[in-house]
């Protein structure tokens, strides 16, 4: 039987280094090339030696299909494409090829110039890499090669995050990528259309999370910030440079112009203003409101949100300030998190899943003393605030695209094995398919029942619709009569008399007789007649070839 | 000679007489078929055939010569080889057969002959559509009707979707219950049962068609069959509810429709649960049903469901409830929603107790097999339509929650706080639908303080939209504490320095809440008007509009609370007097205990001094007979007595907003009359006062006709000239002809009055002279006796006031010359008929110059009944100015009478009324409105 083969090198029961392989109809497809936030040694990339010990990876894979530019999805890319070796196309749509290498230039940066790592791939590389990249729209069937198709669905996590369909024949799989399936201040919902795929690989970030309306949640948000400032508190949101971060402004920077507030709001790193170009030029992929207003006005354009230096975070009196990264393991937000942390009127709000190791993930769980490097504490004394801005779908929403999408099989990455086990359950429940959740390097293979296509002559097609019955029953199967040629890979189903033309074949005839005795004590014709009469009355159909 | 002239005069005529539609019939019929027929026969291909048809097509032909035509077409389309020209043919036919007066029985026969030898399904589609629009040009045809379903019957087998798409169609317009299509159905290869069959049966067997067009339309017919008063038999509810889960959106979309349709029919019939042996109601199981289509994949499909949702109204309690139903878990830990834990805080009675920590930490562990993530039926189905991400789902969802609160108060509590945070929407149509809705259903709800809270957070919205419906929404709430009262006013001052030009709604909206609240408001008092029970505390400024706004709540509230006064300080009376006064419409009467009236007006010391309605209309009535008792004008006194009688009418109408209309009506009326005696000329009573009846417009016509007597007197004494007068006198004598005919039946309430003495003369009116004419009526208006007006029941005076510009500004408005400024008007009209039409802005330059400036339709909004809202702009231009100078704005209310409509030439947008006279601004056809509102502008010269 064929069957479908799915192997996470990242993501398998966990979050973060995102890589699923997935070999298809003889088609091997690397899903997303991402990286780890909680290490920083070898554990970063995906074990790329799985698929070939040693050589380039481009005669094994016929396609790489990043689904958003976050760095748990994109980040190995260079290393892969470059150090690693593959020369194959690799599939992303047109805001994600823009805004991913802003993304892992600035990764690069800060592990090669603030880390001090060698052995990292360089600017040119990520260069390099993107000239291997092809854009793909939404809903666009992109062929890779005779067999192999795939088509992108709006996924809505961040700007230009898509799921993916991936066919050869009548097989499919679709990968969501990230996705929400709740709208939110930039982006719409995710959409995906009837198309029954054999399996679904879905992310399950919030596996175990019924999440409250967004709109409680943006006025608790509000309200938090709100509060800090009027106390002449200092607000700090670490969040990733793109994605959440322009969802916040964007609430922030409206809520500021109703309130009319006057405290100043940063953003951290200049990189943003490079990816706020981008959001404002994709306007067709955020939600409707931008997408019906931005004639007056981009909501991008923002008018109280300005650029951070880093000398701002002493100065005295209240700010909001966003800073990179999310999850407070690096950088700015790091530094300023260290700044700020002993003062209690100061607040950090989290709007985001913090991975385990991070400082973000610590202090969110409550601990009091950090330890720092060199062996240095840190006492916490600010307000840890934990908002569930992250744009992932939860629970529900999980079902809902399960519903809309009708998968014949179920495999759960992105998420804890813990919570995936729960969401197994509930699936295999209340669909009644078969859920997966391979850990990373466990191959689940998922048999198909592949429908195999044979043409059909017009002729024999139409012969047996005459004889057939009424037409709406036409989802019944039906059986008809016919010969089967199969002739230099192709199927098809001809009239034994064209078959027999073809083949240049004669017809041959087969006479089945038997001999019956019969004693009877009356004469020959007497007998004859009798049983004559006897099968005409039973109507059985005397052969046209034989006497009787 | 003369005979015989006489003779070929009348053989010309004759002839003319015959020619002219024998010449008709000759043209049209025979010219128009034979030129199509002719057209179509050179036609030499097919592409030239269709243009010929297409080019047809566009003119339209006539009755009677359509059957002709109809004929031609019919021999071509036999002819014809080529299907699109066969095609074109066929829809030419449908297009014919629409014509009006013409009656399709005499092609039916022919329509139908065609369908049978007919190979191209397009074109079979098409005829089938062609006989749709004879059968329904045929209702009344029981032959013809049945005839055409039988066709369609047979066709419904069709191999092609369009065909069995028109046979559906046509049994859906045409179909009907009673007769069972038995005979027929055996005749098609499709239907091999011949035991009866109707069409409902027919038509459901199509539920299951492959084709998702076909599907849609036998639904939709189905929908047609109950459209056209037919009962759907209940048995196709199951698999209306199959359909709903269709791979199409166009099949879901109908489906939806179709299931509604049956849960009205069969609301209480039982349905069985399938997987269980429990049974509910129709109408329960369906609206589970359409609920769960609020999360559908296709937008246009949730629009309609949460729609329909709204209409469902004899759903249980319980599955209405579900509708809002939500749990919430984190790590499979239950979690309370925002909203609960609101409710909790309240009722622990620490609300604004500032935050607590990790209050919406998860509790309890969740049993992992009783969590349900699939919502089964009603669950949630507004949770999920008021988040939808298009707001035309989420706006369906908010009017849906309104209709069904409306009618179930348990329902509206519970919807509160959904609807109280649909207030952030980002879309401002969404918020202010959602104000409005909460407004809509406030009587059945009381706002919660931390409800109240997020409700008045919006009150600093930058939309004005927003802010007044709020406004508007606070007048009808309902609120629990004194803290909400005190917050509702700290919020409202808040938004009144904020934006002041929100002051009269503001003030508004704190009568409504005073007048609500009295006993909330009687606690805080003293905190409101910061008296001291030992200091006397300074007294506030009482131009401050925020302390008026104080006031107002304050007064209003007393009104039903007779222990307030007691706690006034002795500025507070003052103000109180002031305020009755000035801002009567929204400080109340109210009996002060121990303190004399400081009566100022003689108004008040004729006996409405205490200040009751019942009074106040007494004292109207005693006015009116008081002057009613004057037989004649010449009186010596009566004109004075007019003239207080018209100062206390409209001092009274001040004071009295509700009989303000009445008051201001008789004091004009008198005053036209005043005027009238003083040989003067007034009139536009009637169009400015609404509610008149027959009889008052009667009277005012009375006065018009004595005025324009005394104008022709005038015009004949001062102008001799013949020419002029004769004019004149026929243009009067029209006007008293027609006053006859609009008010034969008044006519007995007239008696010694000018128009019955005129009427009685008009015999020798209309022969005499111009000169004599008005001989005649110089005597009978001396003669004629005044008419008493009887007290008008009701009626209300079109008013405006302009708010914005307040005409207080010194800064002029600088622009430069040949370009032009915006000015933003903002006026109230009220009782104005037909405002979009009627009502226009003057604007007058100091040079004389008028524009007038129509509004745009859409700049009229309706706060409330009666009551309409004017923002617009208006663009101003003028040449260089040397300094800056006042222009006028004001509203004229258009208006068109049977003597001014031949006159009034409508004005054009923005047309300018160059070279009037300074003094006289007032444009025929129009009245003044509104005071006018004086705007500094300065036009600088262009730089060069």
């Amino acid at each position: 039987m064929p069957d479908i083969k799915v192997t996470p090198l990242g993501a398998g029961q966990d979050v973060g280094r995102s890589c699923i392989l997935v070999s298809i109809g003889g088609k091997n497809i690397m899903l997303d090339c991402g990286m780890h936030m909680g290490y920083n040694d070898d554990r970063r990339f995906p074990d790329f030696s799985y698929i070939t010990q040693n050589g380039r990876l481009t005669e094994f894979l016929d396609c790489v299909i990043i689904s958003h530019f976050h760095l748990d999805h994109c980040g190995a890319l260079p290393y892969m494409s470059e150090m690693v070796g593959y020369d194959g196309p690799i599939y992303m749509t047109h805001p994600t090829k823009a805004i991913c290498p802003i993304l892992l230039e600035d990764f690069r940066k800060i592990t090669v110039d603030k880390k001090g790592e060698t052995n990292f791939f360089t600017s040119q590389m990520i260069k390099d890499c993107m000239k291997k990249v092809v854009p793909l729209n939404l809903h666009q069937t992109v062929q890779v090669d005779e067999e192999l198709e795939i088509k992108a669905y709006y996924a809505g996590h961040v700007l230009g995050a898509a799921m993916v369909q991936i066919k050869v024949g009548s097989e499919s799989v679709v990968y969501t990528g990230d996705y929400n399936m709740t709208p939110d201040r930039h982006l719409g919902a995710a959409w995906i259309d009837k198309c029954r795929p054999d399996l679904l690989i879905s992310e399950s970030t919030y596996a175990t999370t019924i999440r409250d309306s967004k709109r409680c949640r943006e006025r608790d948000f509000l309200k938090k910030v709100h509060e800090t400032v009027e106390r002449g508190g200092k607000v700090l949101i670490p969040v990733f440079a793109l994605g959440r971060a322009q969802e916040l402004c964007i609430l922030l920077e409206t809520f500021w112009e109703r309130m009319n507030l006057k405290a100043p709001i940063y953003f951290s790193t200049g990189l943003t203003e490079k990816a706020n170009h981008y959001y404002k030029l994709f306007i067709t992929w955020t939600n409707q409101k931008i997408r019906k207003t931005f004639v007056q006005r981009n909501m991008f354009e923002f008018k109280h949100i300005k650029a951070f230096d880093r000398s701002y975070a002493d100065n005295p009196g209240p700010m909001v300030v966003f800073a990179t990264p999310g999850m407070l393991h690096a950088g700015q937000s790091l530094l300023i998190f260290k700044k700020w942390a002993g003062n209690e009127k100061n607040m950090v709000i989290m709007p985001g899943y913090c991975v385990q190791g991070t400082v973000g993930h610590k202090i969110l769980n409550g601990q009091k003393k950090l330890e720092m490097e060199g062996r240095a504490t840190l006492d916490v004394k600010l307000q840890v605030e934990y908002m569930s801005f992250s744009a992932h779908a939860d629970a529900k929403g999980i079902m809902q695209l399960i519903r809309m999408a009708e998968p014949r099989n179920m495999l759960l990455v992105h998420g804890e094995a813990k919570k995936m086990e729960f969401l197994k359950d509930k699936i295999e429940q209340e669909f009644s398919i078969s859920c997966y959740m391979p850990a990373n390097g466990e191959t689940t293979s998922i048999v198909t029942n592949p429908s195999v296509p044979v043409d059909i002559s017009l002729n024999l097609l139409k012969r047996e619709m005459a004889l057939g019955g009424p037409l709406p029953d036409a989802k019944r199967p039906r059986t008809m009569h016919g010969t089967l040629i199969m002739k230099d890979n192709s199927l098809r189903l001809v009239s034994p008399e064209q078959a027999l033309k073809e083949l240049g074949l004669s017809e041959h005839q087969l006479r089945f007789t038997c001999r019956v005795q019969l004693h009877d004590p009356h004469s020959d014709n007497d007998t004859l007649g009798r049983i004559y009469t006897h099968l005409k009355s039973h109507s059985v159909n005397a052969s046209p070839y034989g006497p009787i | 000679m003369s005979a015989h002239i006489n003779h070929v005069v009348v053989v010309l005529q004759q002839v003319s007489l015959e020619e002219v539609p024998a010449k008709k019939l000759r043209l049209t019929k025979p010219s128009k078929s034979a030129a199509l027929h002719i057209d179509l026969c050179k036609a030499t291909s097919p592409t030239d055939a269709l243009q010929y048809l297409l080019s047809f097509a566009r003119r339209p032909v006539e009755a009677e010569s359509v059957e002709g035509v109809v004929r031609i077409l019919l021999e071509h389309y036999y002819k014809e080889s080529d299907n699109s020209v066969r095609l074109k043919i066929a829809s030419l036919l449908g297009l014919l057969s629409k014509t009006q007066g013409f009656a399709p029985d005499c092609i039916v026969d022919d329509a139908i002959n065609t369908l049978n030898n007919e190979k191209s399904h397009q074109v079979l589609a098409q005829l089938l559509g062609t006989l749709l629009i004879i059968g329904t040009q045929l209702p009344d045809k029981i032959a013809v009707v049945q005839r055409l379903i039988d066709v369609a019957c047979k066709h419904l087998s069709s191999t092609y979707f369009g065909v069995r798409n028109k046979c559906l169609q046509l049994l859906g317009c045409l179909g009907t219950v009673d007769k069972p299509l038995s005979k027929e159905t055996d005749a098609g290869p499709g239907a091999q049962t011949s035991h009866v069959r109707d069409v409902q049966s027919v038509i459901s067997d199509y539920f299951q068609d492959q084709d998702p067009r076909v599907r849609t339309a036998a639904i939709k017919a189905m929908l047609q069959l109950h459209e056209r008063g037919m009962k759907i038999q209940q048995t196709i509810y199951n698999q209306a509810c199959k359909l709903l889960s269709d791979d199409y959106e166009q099949v879901r979309s109908a489906a939806v429709q179709m299931v509604w349709v049956l849960s009205q029919l069969y609301p209480e019939s039982i349905v069985p649960i399938p997987s269980s042996n429990e049974e509910i109601r129709l109408v329960d199981d369906s609206f589970g049903k359409i609920c769960h289509m609020v999360s559908d994949g296709s937008w246009v499909v949730r629009v309609q469901a949460a729609k329909l949702l709204g209409s469902m109204h004899q759903v249980s309690p319980h599955f209405l409830e579900q509708t809002l139903d939500k749990k919430l878990m984190s790590d499979l830990r239950r979690k309370r929603t925002a909203h609960e834990r609101a409710k909790e805080l309240y009722a622990s009675g620490e609300f604004s107790s500032g935050r607590r920590w990790a209050d919406d930490a998860p509790k309890e562990k969740v049993d992992t097999s009783g969590v349900n993530l699939i919502d089964s039926g009603a669950c949630g189905a507004f949770v999920h339509g008021l988040e939808d991400e298009m707001y035309e789902v989420r706006i369906s969802a908010v009017e849906a929650l309104c209709s069904l609160a409306q009618s179930s108060p348990s329902f509206a509590e519970k919807c509160l706080d959904f609807l109280v945070d649909m207030f952030n929407d980002e879309i401002e149509e969404v918020r202010l639908q959602s104000i409005h809705v909460l407004r809509q259903i406030s009587t059945h709800i009381t706002l919660r303080e931390d409800q109240l809270d997020t409700v008045l957070a919006v009150l600093e919205d930058s939309s004005r939209d927003i802010r007044e419906a709020l406004h508007e929404l606070l007048c009808y709430t309902n609120v629990s504490t004194k803290d909400c009262i005190q917050l509702a006013l700290v919020e409202l001052l808040k938004n009144l320095t904020k934006y002041p030009t929100d002051r009269n709604s503001v003030w508004k909206c704190l009568k409504f809440l005073g007048a609500r609240h009295p006993t909330l408001v009687l606690p805080i008092v003293p905190e409101l008007l910061s008296t001291h029970p030992y200091f006397d505390t300074p007294e506030p400024d009482m131009d401050d509009p925020a302390y008026i706004a104080v006031l107002v709540l304050v007064f209003n509230a007393a009104k039903s609370c007779p222990t307030m006064p007691a706690l006034f300080s002795d500025h507070t009376f003052r103000h109180y007097a002031y305020l009755r006064d000035s801002l009567s419409h929204l400080v109340p009467h109210l009996r002060l205990p121990g303190r004399k009236q400081t009566a100022s007006s003689g108004l008040e010391a004729s006996g409405v001094g205490s200040g009751s309605l019942e009074s106040a209309q007494n004292f109207l009535q005693d006015s009116l007979v008081r002057v009613s008792a004057l037989q004649n004008l010449e009186t010596p006194g009566a004109q004075d007595l007019l003239e207080f009688t018209i100062r206390d009418l409209l001092r009274l109408g001040e004071l009295q907003t509700e009989l303000a209309g009445s008051a201001d009506f008789c004091a004009t009326y008198l005053h036209c009359q005043l005027l009238l005696t003083k040989w003067l000329s007034f009139d536009d009573l009637e169009f400015l006062y609404s509610g008149l009846e027959t009889q008052q417009i009667a009277t005012i016509h009375n006065v018009r006709l004595q005025a324009k007597a005394l104008q022709l007197i005038l015009t004949a004494r001062s102008k001799p000239g013949v020419d002029r007068v004769l004019g004149a006198c026929e243009k009067f004598l029209q006007d008293v002809e027609s006053f006859q005919r609009l008010f034969m039946t008044e006519l007995p309430h007239f008696q010694d009055s000018f128009v019955e003495k005129l009427l009685e003369l008009m015999p020798r009116l209309t022969t005499c002279k111009p000169l004599d004419l008005v001989k005649i009526l110089q005597t009978t208006l001396r003669q004629s006796g005044f008419i008493h007006l009887k007290l008008p029941e009701q009626i209300h005076r079109a008013s405006a006031t302009i708010i914005e510009p307040t005409g207080e500004s010194d800064n002029p408005l600088k622009f430069t010359t040949g370009l032009v400024v915006a000015l933003d008007i903002d006026a109230t009209l009220e009782h104005v008929q037909d405002p979009q039409t009627s009502v226009k802005v003057q604007v007058l330059y100091p040079d004389g110059q008028s524009h007038i400036i129509h509004p745009k339709p859409g700049d009229f909004r309706t706060p409330g009944p009666g009551r309409v809202r004017l923002i617009t702009q208006v663009y101003l231009s003028h040449s260089a100015w040397t300094e800056a100078c006042q222009i006028e704005v004001r509203l004229l209310l258009a208006y068109s009478s049977s003597s001014s409509k031949q006159s009034a030439s409508k004005p054009a947008w923005n047309e300018s009324m160059d070279g009037l006279p300074t003094s006289e601004s007032c444009i025929e056809g129009t009245i003044h409105l509104s005071k006018p509102v004086k705007v500094f502008i300065m036009p600088k010269p262009a730089r060069r």
